[in-house]
């Protein structure tokens, strides 16, 4: 097992390169200095900013400048809010949007795994269908368009929640939360109805069935565990989705979360907070998908042998 | 009394081409202790008869007539009776091992359910029992294999886990659906011994499926030939070989391959395919391959007596002289 | 309707029965059976009619307002059936407008990403050995990123123009296809069909052409009606924050986010690009599971 860890860590290494490498050179043949914008500089001044921030030296060094930087986990300043670093704003938006998808992927697995195992076993009865048709629904409208229904209804109409704002209160986390998770609930129920079907047709549950075991039993002792596997594998996708719609999700509902100073950044053309943003996000994905095959080797034995095999 | 009692046993499938008559009016009776053989080509409805038994047909599946177990209907018996029959008094263990037991779980855990569920023990009682019985199918270091997963073990050794998780209750009756088909030659040879030892040591009876001749001889007490879903002939093993009545039968026997004859290497399978079973035909199925066919095949035999204990489906009084070999 | 009771039959028959049969006839017969799929298939067919034709029946312009109707509810009476937005211009013809915008950059952008996808994969899967490896791992390196980000910054650098658009999103978007492709391309290469196609002497194209081609085209068909909403979804949500089609273009994106301002006073300049919006992502789903369902029964989730 931990034979195994440490050769997955290995492969990310790599992953977190490219990542950097990709983000220094779009930067970099972006058109236009960072200071070029609104407010035309005197060329003086420019030049010092430009000694400042080392855009005077040779790419190559510029670029082990930047790699060294972001191993220490320092984005730099912000090339807009010229006061603040990009660490600063990031770290003022975390902890918001960390809570948030944090919850949403909680509500998403708590509600979407058993809706999903519920339809597995009703196969092409009615529920099943009406279930899954609900779930599509759910994939196919974009949050940007589910949230401000989730206003109009709750907010407006029936004034029982705060159309937007923040602070750390229940009364304003609903609707947000809600928002980000309904589209992961319905991935979550399709993969877990699809991967319970396909289990719960395999030998090994005949096996089970034969052994005199109860259904219930055979359900949560013999066919979870490996219906779960797909949605383990689900996890790294979904929290890239999580992000992504915290980008929506926080513009709707003017919370001051990364998401919103990220889709700031993108207007102002703030290119090193834009960076800074997606680097983050980028570690954050490839941990988070570390940490799922972890689970997952964990969790199938079949794996975490194939391991002591190849490190045999 | 009999310990098992099939009367009339017919398993159909609804799919959309149509209905599938995998089983169609099967009856047997099958005695305490003893070993039925079961044979017959690929798609004579073996496993479905079986699965049947044990109410596991597929869900697009239907089981009618009457299965008595010590005279207890098991058709239509709810799933909360069945859980009871199924594992502690009628056992089942399947073609291809390692796929049938759960790769998630220990084989500690597979066995030690089955004792927890069905006779209440304790876990650390239910270990005890388990690894005894590994210890009876001849598993070295039991208490080691307790631990390991399905995919660390070989094929041979995960059909004797099987085998062993079947005894554990000391059931009635043992169904092997082709126990050693999915293993090496060597392997089979190692499993039928020790299905023999078990059908000579215990009083578990066996249904024991299988395409193989050579072990039915060598294991069981009687044999029913199947074919298109029906029994074509039912004799005690040394009958069915000496003097086999049925031409489907003599075609099988023929098939297989055997050191005593002249030319040896030369098998004779039987010509032409089973028939389609979304339309079992009205007269002797067998009729489209059999050469002795004539007009009364038109019309379906009787599973009459021919001998002691002796029976077939076949209008001819007695085989022919079997034609020379070429 | 009962495509997985059926898949489940068919796989327990007899396989011949079905290899008699061939994969297009017997995948068109089970998409027919299909009720939900083929529904999905009428209402986008509808759709792309009302995109094209709607704005020329209409009395409207999209640009133009209507300078006695500002936000408007729907009504026959005024003529704007969808109502009009805040500044008078009529929502019909806008949301059927931005309906052009939203399909034409779903279906081009997909176009550009087969066009990456299928040579990238063709040549990783063509080649083999080490050039696939190390082709790959960039693939599962970009598979790790946060793809939607580089698609906003794509934009933020090289500025909104929807030309960028198409590239941005397929740029990023053929990763599956590559993998698909490559993977198809490997199976092939070695299968006997081929290899007695190259001992005849058929020529390189010709192999491509004759067998490679048509057993990619299932896949190819499948992905295309998946990755479509795909895009569409990630337009409109560039549009949405203010970071895709710029005025005096529209898409579905640009109508929600301009109809979610004015939700309390104009819900209707909401609903409407929302619900055509909606509606297309759902068919295209739907229909795209019915045909990988029809196309390929075992791979069904
Ligand atoms: N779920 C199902 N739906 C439709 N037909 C089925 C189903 N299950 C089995 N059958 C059909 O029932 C017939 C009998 O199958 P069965 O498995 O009993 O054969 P068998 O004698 O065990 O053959 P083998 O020696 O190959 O195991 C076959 O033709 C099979 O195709
Ligand atoms: S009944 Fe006729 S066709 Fe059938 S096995 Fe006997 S001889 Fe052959
Ligand atoms: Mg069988």
């Amino acid at each position: 097992m931990l034979n195994y860890s440490l050769k997955r860590l290995a492969s990310a290494i790599p992953t977190l390169f490219l990542l950097i490498t990709f983000a220094f050179f779009l930067i970099r043949i972006a058109p236009g200095g960072p200071f070029d914008g609104e407010r035309a500089l005197p060329p003086d001044i420019e030049a010092n900013l430009a000694a400042k921030y080392h855009l005077d030296e040779p790419l190559p060094m510029q670029y082990l400048r930047y790699l060294w930087q972001i191993v220490r986990l320092d984005f730099g300043p912000s090339f807009h809010y010229l006061d603040w670093t990009v660490n600063d704003l990031i770290a003022q938006g975390a902890p918001v949007s960390f809570t948030l998808g944090g919850l949403a992927l909680l509500l998403a697995l708590a509600i979407g795994i058993p809706i999903g195992a519920w339809a597995a076993l009703r196969q092409n009865r009615p529920g099943d269908y009406a279930v899954m048709s609900i779930a599509m629904v759910g994939i196919s409208i974009p949050n940007f368009v589910v949230a401000p229904l989730l206003i109009l209804l709750f907010a407006i109409s029936l004034g029982w929640l705060p159309a937007g704002g923040w602070e750390f209160s229940p009364s304003r986390m609903v609707l947000p939360v809600i928002t980000l998770a309904l589209p992961m609930i319905a991935y979550i129920a399709r993969i877990t109805r699809g991967s319970m079907i396909e289990v719960l047709r395999s030998s090994f549950i005949r096996t089970a069935r034969a052994k005199g075991l109860p259904e219930k039993e055979i359900l949560f002792n013999h066919a979870l565990k490996p219906a779960l596997l797909p949605v383990i594998s689900y996890l790294g996708p979904a929290a890239a989705g999580i992000l992504t719609g915290s980008v929506v999700v926080e513009r709707i509902f003017t919370i001051p979360g990364i998401g919103s100073y990220f889709v700031q950044g993108a207007l102002n053309r703030d290119y090193t907070l834009v960076m800074g943003v997606v680097i983050l996000y980028g570690i954050l994905i490839i941990l988070f998908n570390y940490l799922v095959d972890l689970i997952y080797a964990w969790l199938d034995p079949r794996i975490r042998y194939d391991d002591q095999e190849a490190g045999a | 009394m009999a310990l098992l009692e099939v009367r009339d046993l017919s398993v159909s499938f609804s799919t959309p081409d149509g209905v599938v008559h995998a089983v169609n009016g099967l009856s047997f009776d099958l005695e305490p202790g003893e070993t039925l053989g079961l044979v017959g080509e690929s798609g004579s409805g073996k496993t479905q008869t079986a699965l049947a038994l044990m109410g596991l047909l597929a869900d697009n599946g239907r089981a009618s007539g009457s299965v008595k177990f010590r005279d207890q209907e098991l058709l239509g018996m709810s799933s909360r009776e069945l859980t009871r029959v199924r594992g502690s008094k009628i056992s089942m263990i399947f073609q291809d091992p390692i796929s049938s037991l759960n790769p998630y779980l220990s084989i500690g855990d597979q066995l030690i359910e089955v004792l927890t569920h069905h006779r209440s023990l304790k876990r650390k009682a239910a270990r005890e029992r388990a690894v005894e019985m590994l210890e009876r199918v001849r598993i070295g270091d039991p208490l080691a294999r307790m631990r390991q997963f399905p995919h660390e073990l070989s094929g041979g050794m995960c059909q004797r886990i099987m085998i062993a998780m079947g005894l554990l209750c000391q059931p009635d009756l043992l169904i092997a659906d082709e126990p050693t088909t999915a293993l090496d030659v060597t392997v089979q040879s190692q499993i039928n011994a020790l299905m023999g030892e078990l059908s000579e040591k215990s009083s578990t009876a066996i249904l024991l499926i299988t395409h193989d001749l050579g072990v039915v001889a060598g294991l069981c007490d009687r044999v029913m030939v199947m074919y298109a879903g029906q029994e074509m002939e039912m004799a005690p093993v040394v009958t069915l070989f000496a003097e086999p009545a049925h031409p489907y039968t003599e075609g099988l026997l023929n098939s297989v391959p055997r050191l005593d004859r002249a030319r040896s290497g030369i098998l004779n399978a039987i010509p032409g395919n089973p028939p389609n079973l979304l339309q079992v035909p009205a007269g002797c199925p067998f009729s489209a391959r059999c050469r002795h066919a004539w007009e009364a095949c038109r019309e379906r035999p009787a599973f009459a007596e021919v001998g002691p204990d002796h029976y077939k489906r076949c209008h001819l009084e007695r085989l022919p002289e079997a034609p020379p070999e070429t | 309707m009962n495509e997985s009771e059926r898949d489940a039959f068919d796989q327990a028959l007899d396989t011949r029965v079905i290899q008699g049969r061939s994969l297009w006839v017997d995948a068109w017969h089970r998409l027919l059976k299909n009720r939900a799929a083929l529904a999905s298939l009428l209402v986008l067919v509808v759709m792309v009619a009302l995109v094209i034709i709607g704005p020329m029946m209409s009395d409207w312009d999209h640009e133009i307002p209507d300078w006695d109707n500002y936000s408007t509810p729907p009504s026959l009476e005024t003529g704007h059936l969808f109502g009009t937005d805040a500044l008078g211009r009529d929502l019909f013809v806008r949301t059927l407008i931005g309906g052009r915008i939203s399909l034409l950059v779903g279906i081009v952008a997909t176009l550009v990403s087969l066009l990456i996808g299928i040579s990238y994969g063709a040549i990783a899967g063509y080649f083999g050995g080490r050039v696939d490896n190390l082709m790959m791992r960039f693939v599962d390196g970009i598979y790790a990123m946060p793809f939607m980000f580089f698609v906003i910054v794509l934009m933020v650098i090289f500025g909104r123009n929807i030309f960028l658009i198409f590239v941005a999103i397929g740029a990023v978007n053929w990763l599956d296809m590559a993998r698909i492709v490559r993977g198809q391309t490997l199976s092939l290469k070695n299968k006997p069909f081929v290899e007695a196609a190259r001992a005849c002497g058929a020529t390189e194209m010709q192999i491509i052409r004759r067998h490679i081609v048509p057993n990619l085209l299932g896949v190819v068909i499948v992905y295309v009606t998946l990755t479509i909403p795909q895009v569409i979804l990630i337009e409109s949500f560039l549009s949405f924050l203010g970071l895709g089609v710029q005025e005096p273009l529209t898409s579905w994106g640009a109508l929600v986010n301009e109809g979610a301002q004015e939700l309390e006073t104009a819900p209707w300049s909401l609903l409407f690009p929302a619900g055509f919006l909606a509606a297309t992502l759902f068919a295209f789903n739907f229909l795209g599971d019915g045909l990988r369902d029809a196309l390929d029964p075992k791979d069904r989730v």
